[in-house]
């Protein structure tokens, strides 16, 4: 696996995709040109720690922590709906979702 | 694009089908996976949600220990290993019916690995390959609003209710399968079934098929005979009956067949089958851009289950398929081709609840495999989709044996029951079903038989019984059938000795 | 007492006030509810004032205590909260526009705990958006101005709790550490800062930056109230999976013992040396002399593995923030708005469009960060080394409370520094956290107090006493036994020293 300490525009393009984030053409080249420096900083974890050692997810270790099956009480309807920027049917309304059938 | 398609048998003739196949199940569990709302099917939309499974800003989840107590159960119903130490990640992308915009699923790490299911196609036995099953999360649901009734900038919208968002789901992945290919359709059918009645048999799941509480997808690539690359593969989904299984691998072979045949490649992508024509449309292609970004999710602690806790579960399990398959043979006295065909028409369970409903076995396996097989063959659902339960079967049977009604009308008390007209005693009355054996009617019927038909009379009179047929078909007729032949033979002979 | 001791005075003084009825929970709030008038204009350390609320709830405490109820210590004693936590019927913004007006329909746990104890919600302090910066000038609602000097910056992102406690528009308040964002601006700002041990306060209700780092801790004027706020909203949550299933450290008796007599104290090596302020690491010395001094045992230990902290910091956070924040899409809450020159956009078009309008530029550049640390072919190299990096910290700090008792280091490499300063190079601006960061890799608690004026700017410099998870009480011991030996030096709090402000008529 290459470890690029670069980051080009296209990169940030896609990552932005991935991010669902609609990036004017400034950002792109901003952030094209403002993360390389960000990521060689950081790149020097890779040097760091061996295949031996173990990755930490948790800092405080606690297995099997579980709810019973028991039913709590929900929001009502209108709770729920109370934010959305749109409703109808007591549903929430989003724009028209691509690949649906 | 338009497809040509290759006749499914000639496509076999030179490619054999690879199949890997992922079944979802939806778990009964009383609440979802991560929050307390509760799960129930068809309550008012947005009514089961909490900050939890709408993904409100700061809300946590915590595990359901029944989820995972079930995920141990059917993993080890299909002889699965049972992870020592387990996580659940982070499957990352976007969509609007999945709040966090991420799924909390199981990555490299999944509660059970490593089983097999032995499935029954034709007399032969194949083993298909469990390589993992998985505990995840559903999603919400959304529906298209066309542009007319639109009310967001008048535009086409959709509509999203989240009360299935967050119900418990178990992914159970096989390896690819590989079966002689004119056999692979049956047993990509027999292996769903086969895992429907495994788990319907643990109780942790309605897997009905037709209500998405077990979904099934297919996925398929071809590799030329002789040859060992693999082809690229075609994800179909929501796939809604056994039958449809069989129909869709059928169907994505012959599609296969048809691109590489023309020299063209096949696309990475998932499809949707279409119930009404069996064929399979384009969906979303699969890229490089479906980078999930999987990662360990902070929020939950890993799961252990203890091994005494796993020893506990196993002992739960009921007996196995096979075994229970022979105990009922037995019972019954089915032979082997009846019991194939049972089986294969996935209505092994359907007996058994019509005989527990007090029928005799040789009754319920007439009623299922013949009336009510043709009906799910004509409106290709499957024989527990029909509308019409074991118990209804039992009480139209108890019918014929009281001589209330024969097999002929019973095919009417059926149409009544599935169109909801009541019972099947209200439906018999409803429909003035009940054959007539008063003699007072009958005897009637029988002297305008005779009196229409003179010199059948004196040939009967003459002794000559073989004409008693044509005046018993005229008093059947003159009764639209709703006559106890056997009484009416009677009457005739009496009038004409 | 005058209305002006009132809002002086520390929560302590003030829970014994009430309880001897020489004021009401009604005049303590109202008094600093006008101290927020007076001030706040010029601090900016509020997003949204509750005056109403709070009132209500001091009225209804006075009523309670009138009729001879039973209440907690801090009942009555009004307290400003981070604008992260989720309060219902109060905005929660988190700083963000894409939050603008999004009024929570559920308490945080800490909320509830606060609601339980009777204490008046004077309203949501300010914060960097989502939590994501070290001065809260990442507010897409403006900046804090730190109280000491309205040029400078209070730190981040808490920078609105700590300003609000040190301009005394508040006795209390909540802030949240996910690298430094209590401690930090504390040190900033002269006043008391701690992160509690990872799970030891609930994280149920607070917006998640990054899920295995976040931590939520009391902001206050001296120790002994920051042991009784901590006491107040700690303890095992079931409706948060990472919550310590266990009792809370008893803060409030070592805060109270204050004895560092015998006391092992080491001194970390690799945090105090280059890039430290000569008036920080002056102030530092001093502190640790008075320890020593007080009969505390002191030693030098080293923890090579702190160099990759900042590093490893780097990846995971933006890596589990770009997750965490992925919620916010503008489809079930939130501003929602739609690309423009595009009159019939896809859900995923108005996500996108949403995001880009609703978050500002230090968000974006950590969720697209994370998203880099997180992708295929890179995640081992970039987010799994870094976890494994934590890791080596973890054995580091187990090494090192093998032979001290609790650790110290500067809080912050610098005293406040000017608005603007680091907006430009977010590299600098991360370096702010270089010594508080590591407590959060490992989930180890942290204290921040105030230790005196830099020679050369005459602004707070904060001293960080470090603990073994689970251990939150060395903290309070130490800490209360340094505040002691200081205020004793001083005659009297830093604050007291802090400049006048002007006040608005
Ligand atoms: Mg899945
Ligand atoms: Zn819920």
């Amino acid at each position: 696996m290459s470890e690029p300490l670069g980051i080009s525009r296209a990169d940030v393009a896609h990552l932005a995709g991935l991010a669902r984030i609609d990036l004017s053409d400034a950002e792109l080249d901003h952030l094209a040109t403002e993360l390389p420096s960000i990521l060689e900083y950081v790149a020097a974890v890779q040097q760091a720690a061996g295949d031996d050692v173990e990755a930490m997810s948790h800092p405080v270790p606690v297995n099997n922590v579980f709810r019973e099956d028991v039913v709590r009480p929900s929001l009502t309807q209108d709770e729920a709906l109370a934010m959305a920027p749109a409703s109808d049917q007591g549903r929430f309304g989003v724009p028209k979702i691509l690949g649906e059938e | 694009m338009t497809e040509t398609l290759v006749p499914f048998d000639e496509a076999i003739t030179r490619y054999d089908p690879v199949m890997g196949l992922e079944i979802h199940i939806e778990l009964n569990t009383a609440t979802k996976m991560f929050c307390g709302c509760p799960t129930e099917f068809g309550a008012e939309p947005n009514t089961q949600t909490c900050p939890v499974c709408l993904a409100l800003p700061g809300a946590l989840p915590v595990v359901n220990a029944k989820a995972v107590e079930s995920a141990i159960r059917i993993g080890l119903a299909l002889n699965c290993e049972i992870a020592q130490w387990c996580r659940f990640a982070r499957k990352n992308y976007f969509y609007p019916d999945m709040p966090k915009n991420f799924q909390t699923s199981q990555y490299d790490e999944p509660i059970a690995f490593d089983g097999f299911v032995d499935v029954e196609v034709d007399g032969e036995t194949y083993r298909i390959e469990i390589e993992r099953a998985h505990m995840e999360e559903d999603t919400g649901k959304a529906l298209h609003v066309g542009g007319s009734t639109g009310r967001i900038h008048g535009a086409d919208y959709s509509l999203v209710d989240y009360n299935r968002a967050g119900i418990p789901l178990i992914e159970i992945v096989t390896r690819t399968i590989e079966v002689p290919a004119d056999k692979a359709p049956a047993v990509a059918r027999a292996y769903v079934s086969h895992v429907r009645d495994l788990i319907g048999g643990l109780g942790v799941s309605d897997v009905r098929m037709d209500q998405g509480s077990l979904r099934a997808d297919v996925n398929l690539s071809l590799k030329p005979k002789g040859s060992d690359t693999l082809g690229t593969r075609s994800e179909t989904k929501n796939v809604n009956s056994f039958r449809s299984v069989e129909r869709a691998v059928r169907y994505e072979v012959s599609r296969h067949a048809g691109i590489l045949d023309a020299g063209d490649k096949v696309l990475q992508e998932t499809r949707h089958f279409q119930e009404d024509s069996g064929t399979t449309s384009s969906g979303r292609e699969k890229s490089d851009a479906d980078d999930y970004r999987y990662f360990p999710e902070p929020d939950l602690a890993p799961v252990s289950p203890s091994r005494e806790w796993v020893e506990e579960l196993r002992a739960t399990l009921p007996e196995p398929p096979a075994v229970r398959r022979a105990r009922l043979q037995a019972d019954w006295g089915f032979s082997d081709l009846d019991m194939r065909d049972t089986i294969g028409a996935g209505a092994l369970d359907l007996i058994v609840a019509t005989v527990e409903a007090g029928t005799t076995p040789q009754a319920a396996k007439k009623w299922w495999l013949g009336e009510m097989a043709r009906r799910a063959n004509e409106t290709g659902t499957d024989l527990d989709a029909l509308g019409i339960t074991p118990e209804q079967v039992a009480e139209i049977q108890a019918l014929i044996d009281a001589g209330r009604i024969n097999d002929k009308l019973a095919r009417s008390v059926f149409d009544g029951v599935i169109a909801g007209e009541g019972t099947a005693k209200e439906v018999v009355v409803g429909r003035k079903l009940e054959v007539v054996s008063d003699d007072g009617a009958l005897g009637a019927a029988v002297d305008r038989a005779i009196e229409a038909d003179p010199d059948a009379a004196e040939k009967i009179r003459a002794g000559n019984l073989g004409v008693a047929g044509a005046l018993i078909g005229a008093v059947m007729k003159e009764m639209r059938g709703q006559a106890d032949a056997g009484r009416v033979r009677e009457l005739i002979l009496e009038k004409l000795r | 007492m005058s209305t002006r001791d009132l809002t002086t005075a520390t929560a302590d003084e003030l829970s014994q006030t009430l309880a001897k009825g020489d004021a009401s929970s009604v005049e303590v709030t109202q008094a600093h509810i006008d101290r927020i008038a007076a001030v706040d204009g010029t601090i900016h350390a509020f997003l949204h004032v509750d005056a109403e609320g709070a009132l209500a709830t001091a009225a209804d405490i006075d009523a309670r205590r009138s009729k001879g109820e039973k209440l907690h210590a801090l009942a009555g004693v009004p307290i400003a909260v981070k604008d992260i936590v989720a309060t219902i019927g109060l905005p929660t913004t988190c700083g963000s526009k894409i939050l603008d007006g999004w009024i929570p329909p559920y308490d945080a746990t800490i909320t509830r705990h606060i609601k339980a104890a009777g204490l008046p919600i004077l309203g949501k302090t300010n914060m960097d958006e989502f939590a994501m910066g070290s001065s809260t000038e990442h507010s897409a609602y403006g900046p804090t101005y730190n109280p000491w000097d309205i040029t400078r910056s209070p730190g981040g992102s808490g920078g609105g709790s700590a300003a609000a406690v040190a301009a005394f528009e508040a006795p209390l308040a909540i802030g949240t550490d996910t690298g430094g964002s209590i401690r930090q601006p504390g040190a900033l700002t002269g006043t008391v800062g701690v992160k509690p041990t990872y799970g030891g306060v609930s994280r149920y209700g607070l917006v998640a930056l990054a899920s295995s780092l976040d931590q939520a801790g009391p902001v206050t004027r001296s120790v002994l109230d920051a042991a009784l706020l901590h006491e107040l909203i700690g303890g095992h949550d079931p409706c948060d999976s990472t919550s310590i299933d266990g009792p809370v450290p008893a803060v409030v008796a070592a805060a109270r013992k204050a004895d560092v007599k015998g006391l092992k104290v080491g001194i970390i090596t690799e945090l105090g040396g280059d890039g430290f302020q000569p008036g920080v690491r002056a102030r530092f010395d001093e502190a640790v002399a008075l320890l020593t001094g007080a009969g505390a045992e002191v030693v030098e230990v080293s923890l090579p593995s702190l160099e990759h902290a900042l590093a490893a910091y780097y990846l995971v956070m933006p890596s589990e923030a770009s997750s965490n924040l992925a919620r916010f899409d503008a489809m079930r809450y939130g501003v929602r708005v739609p690309p423009t020159g595009n009159d019939d956009p896809s859900a995923e078009q108005v996500m996108a469009s949403s995001r880009d309008a609703g978050f500002g530029d230090e968000v974006k550049r950590r969720i697209i960060l994370g998203t880099y640390a997180l992708s295929s072919g890179y995640y081992d190299a970039y987010y799994g080394s870094a976890q494994k990096v934590r890791t080596l910290i973890a054995s580091d700090f187990a090494a090192a409370f093998a032979k001290v008792d609790v650790l110290v280091s500067p809080t912050s490499p610098t005293t406040a520094f000017e608005l603007g300063a680091k907006l430009d190079d977010p590299l600098s601006m991360y370096l702010q956290d270089v010594a508080t960061i590591p407590a959060n890799l490992v989930g180890i608690p942290g204290l921040s107090l105030p230790i005196g004026l830099a020679d050369e700017d005459r602004l707070p410099v904060g001293l960080q006493f470090l603990a073994p998870q689970k251990a939150d009480d060395r903290l309070y011991n130490a800490g209360a036994a340094l505040e002691r030996l200081l205020e004793e030096k001083w005659g009297g709090s830093l604050l007291a020293q802090a400049p006048e402000l002007e006040v608005a008529r």
